[in-house]
């Protein structure tokens, strides 16, 4: 796996718009066309070697570049969007829409990842060490078909509306998620789909809101439930080698909703 | 004084009886002339296919539903926009794309008028802004009249005078083209929360019937002796076995001429006919009727019609049928806006996936293309999208390379729902049209049923100078082999002249152009102050404005064109 580099330089901007910074568009470009590549603020077009140092080397096969964002870049948005292979490693926090409409590779953020991280997924991997913002995994606005596949690992909190219109795919939040986690998830899932979240600590009021198939699993509290869901039994799962002792639920049922909640915080 | 000259184009002109002919077209500022002197700029179209304009008799593309699509699906412009450049601005949108982008689009497939399928009179003033900033194109506006109030009482007191004189002050208060009917009494029935299925079902407290509203407006249009004729969206549209509908609808006008025959030969235009020509009872034994129908408007040359080809796309269902939208909504659950304009219409958007694995969509695919090849002569069947109802306008290029290649629809067949062949009749139909037939499906057809045939559509002297150049050579390649190739040429013109002005050059847009916007003054004679004070009265006790805040206001109107009827 070849390695290159982008290091932040010491320059003022808004926000950036990085989508084409993928192993994608690098792949058989020389260092000297990826400083060419187009990086957007505002309306305005600028080269990515305008705000970026750029080193190492790249490869005519985009399995095997790795791309490392050497720094912190919080205001920098579409990181990796619509990346379908190689690695992409950022040592710090990122923008919004990080992995957005990514359909392979993976993608691994040191640090905090803003709103709309990994949205529209479609594969691939996406883990961010630190807190995630709101709409993880969601869909576009508008749009009804949200994430169809891949995995997010969040290590830290996530904001609200994770897995909105979720179609299929994974996400766990290993810290805590904030309200309505799994919002009209699985409305449009076609029957091999099985969209899943798991909440290892507390979620937020209204989880699993309109959903109408795949898994919602929390392990902490849930501060307020919504009144669509029935409690079908007691079980016990088994999750990342530990036995949990759960009560089942199924619901939405004000959307006539198939969907299950395991909750192992009662 | 510019001049241009077009040479040696193989050209395509049917009104002329120019059939592929090698010929040079020469233009004098905005007109096509006879001679040009030896300093005209020359434009070398050899080895080229050289038409008139492109005309789309039915679009939905400015006004308030079209904005209502733009705002509800941002999603349709997520991965779909175009970036400024010096000479166009930015744009995006798929099924429903920004004003710019329409303008753009439809120029570079060679279109230089583009008329709104769908204008509700209160509303109009949204409609003629939006158009104002259509760029390149033509356009007029058809006026939304099958469901009005006052309409609907005429027609019940059998007041046929005063049904005249308000028709034409609604015209021009709304700066519209033509009569336009959708649903008749159906939409009104929406307000109900009824519909109007057949053509006998009574609108609720009215009392009329649609088909008394349909030959009410007949009558009307051609006493006012209007350039063209009422255009219907028939009731039941979208249902499967609608095709009864649909003929009692063709009898309610079966051998009525129009007035003035040496204009136009039709007193009726179908919209989007390929909706209106559905068998079976269920979706689920859904099958076509597009021979019984063709069969009926083969019969009746005063008939034409626009299909409304399905392209197979995702797009944005819009219409002033409120309840057929409601119906759309509650079949595939997506969802749905809906407005209620005043005494006037009611309108519903609902996105759509025309998905070739499902059945239904495959089957109204083949309807699209069985309508267009049974109907004999291509001077009564326009190509149309009812865009973007069935489909998106951009997809015309593809639609021809179907209609021109048996093979390319027998390659798409074999990848649709195993049930469609069985259920449809395009596998057996092996007439392919050649370049002569799309002229007249694009070009003199649509022009003629306009009422502009002496204007548009064709390459004359004294025709507007709008001129279609397509990169295609057909001496040398064979459309029934090469689908893409069509669909190529078809796309982005090698030129698109607009009114004596080259506004697009091998697919880049070059110029702002001059756009005009043509509208029917039909009142000279006609309204009077007693149909005035009966307007009056409706407006001080319904609707939300006055009387004299409703009609649009000329400067509203980019660069009108006025045509007046004869007098009646």
């Amino acid at each position: 796996m070849k390695k290159i580099t982008l290091r932040p330089k010491d320059k003022e901007y808004m926000f950036l718009d990085a989508d084409n910074v993928t192993p994608d568009n690098f792949a058989g470009k020389t260092l000297d066309e990826v400083r060419a590549i187009e990086i957007y603020e505002g309306n305005r077009t600028y080269a990515l070697g305008d705000y970026f140092e750029v080193s190492g080397e790249t490869d005519p096969d985009p399995n095997e570049i790795g791309i490392l964002i050497d720094g912190s870049v919080p205001k920098v948005k579409y990181i990796g969007m619509k990346m379908s292979a190689g690695k992409l490693l950022v040592k710090g926090s990122v923008g919004m829409y990080v992995g957005g409409w990514m359909t392979g590779g993976r993608i691994r953020v040191n640090g905090d990842a803003e709103a709309y991280a990994g949205i529209g997924m479609e594969g691939g991997e996406l883990l961010i060490e630190g807190n995630a913002g709101d709409y993880l995994g969601a869909t576009y606005r508008g749009d009804w078909r949200g994430m169809k596949g891949g995995k997010i690992v969040v290590n830290g909190n996530a904001g609200s509306d994770i897995g909105e219109s979720m179609v299929g795919g994974e996400i766990v939040v290993k810290g805590n998620a904030d309200l309505q986690a799994g919002i009209h998830m699985g409305w449009v899932s076609k029957k091999k789909d099985n969209p899943t979240i798991v909440i290892e600590g507390d979620a937020e009021s209204r989880v699993g809101a309109q959903m109408t198939k795949g898994e919602i699993t929390v392990l902490g509290k849930i501060s307020y439930w919504l009144p669509g869901f029935i409690y079908q039994k007691d079980d016990q799962i088994d999750y990342d080698g530990k036995q949990y002792a759960v009560k089942v639920y199924q619901g939405d049922r004000g959307e006539g909703g198939k969907g299950t909640l395991y909750y192992a915080g009662a | 004084m510019s001049e241009i000259l077009v040479k040696n184009g193989y050209v395509y002109d049917p009104k002329n009886g120019v059939n592929g002919d090698v010929m040079d077209i020469a233009i004098r500022d905005d007109k096509i002339v006879d001679v040009v002197s030896p300093t005209a700029k020359v434009i070398d179209a050899s080895g080229k296919v050289v038409m008139a304009g492109g005309i789309d008799i039915h679009a939905h593309v400015a006004g308030p539903k079209v904005n209502v699509g733009r705002n509800m699906r941002p999603e349709d412009k997520l991965f779909n926009t175009s970036k400024r450049t010096k000479m166009t601005r930015s744009g995006g949108g798929f099924s429903v794309p920004s004003v710019f982008e329409t303008g753009y689009v439809y120029s570079r497939m060679g279109y230089t008028q583009v008329n709104e399928a769908a204008m509700p009179p209160l509303l109009a003033r949204h409609t003629h802004e939006e158009m104002a900033d259509t760029p390149l194109i033509d356009q007029s506006a058809y006026t939304l009249l099958g469901n009005n109030w006052l309409v609907m009482e005429y027609i019940k007191r059998g007041e046929q005078d005063k049904l005249n004189a308000f028709v034409a002050w609604m015209l021009k208060a709304t700066k519209g083209y033509c009569i336009k009917l959708v649903n008749p009494g159906g939409s009104e029935a929406w307000g109900w929360g009824m519909n109007c299925i057949n053509v006998s079902d009574p609108v609720p407290y009215f009392d009329v019937m649609p088909s008394e509203i349909i030959s009410g407006l007949a009558a009307a249009n051609e006493t006012l002796n209007l350039p063209t004729s009422i255009h219907v969206h028939p009731n039941n549209l979208g249902h499967p076995g609608n095709f009864q509908t649909t003929l009692d609808t063709i009898k309610l006008l079966e051998g009525v001429l129009p007035r003035d025959g040496k204009k136009r030969d039709q007193v009726i235009n179908f919209a989007h006919m390929q909706f209106h020509s559905y068998g079976g009872n269920t979706w689920k034994d859904f099958e076509t009727e597009a021979q019984t129908i063709a069969d009926s408007i083969n019969k009746n040359k005063n008939m034409t019609v626009d299909v409304g080809f399905v392209t197979l796309d995702e797009t944005t269902t819009m219409t002033a049928d409120g309840p057929m939208e409601y119906y759309l909504h509650n079949t595939n659950h997506l969802k749905w806006a809906n407005a209620d304009i005043e005494l006037e219409t009611a309108a519903g958007v609902v996105p759509y996936i025309y998905s070739p694995k499902i059945s239904v969509c495959g089957i109204q695919w083949a309807i699209g293309l069985e309508l267009a090849l049974l109907i004999d002569d291509p001077m009564q069947a326009f190509i149309t999208t009812d865009h973007p109802n069935a489909g998106p306008f951009r997809r015309y290029p593809r639609i021809i390379s179907w209609l021109m290649s048996n093979q390319a629809r027998l390659d798409r067949l074999e990848t649709l729902h195993k049930v469609v062949p069985d259920r449809v009749a395009i596998g057996g139909i092996s007439r392919v049209l050649d370049f002569y037939d799309i002229a007249k499906m694009t070009r003199a057809g649509p022009a003629r049923a306009l009422g502009l045939g002496n204007m548009k559509g064709h390459l004359g002297v004294g025709a507007d100078a709008d001129v279609a150049i397509f990169d295609y050579n057909p001496k040398t390649m064979d459309p029934t082999i090469d689908p893409a190739g069509i669909e190529k040429a078809f796309t982005n013109t090698a030129y698109t002249i607009k009114g004596g002005e080259i506004v697009v050059i091998d697919g880049e847009v070059v110029s702002k152009g001059h756009k005009r916007t043509i509208w029917v003054d039909a009142t000279d004679g006609v309204v009077d102050p007693v149909i005035l004070h009966d307007i009056d009265k409706k407006f001080l006790r319904y609707y939300s404005v006055t009387m004299n805040n409703y009609p649009v206001q000329d400067e509203y109107v980019a660069n009108g064109l006025i045509v007046k009827p004869e007098a009646a």
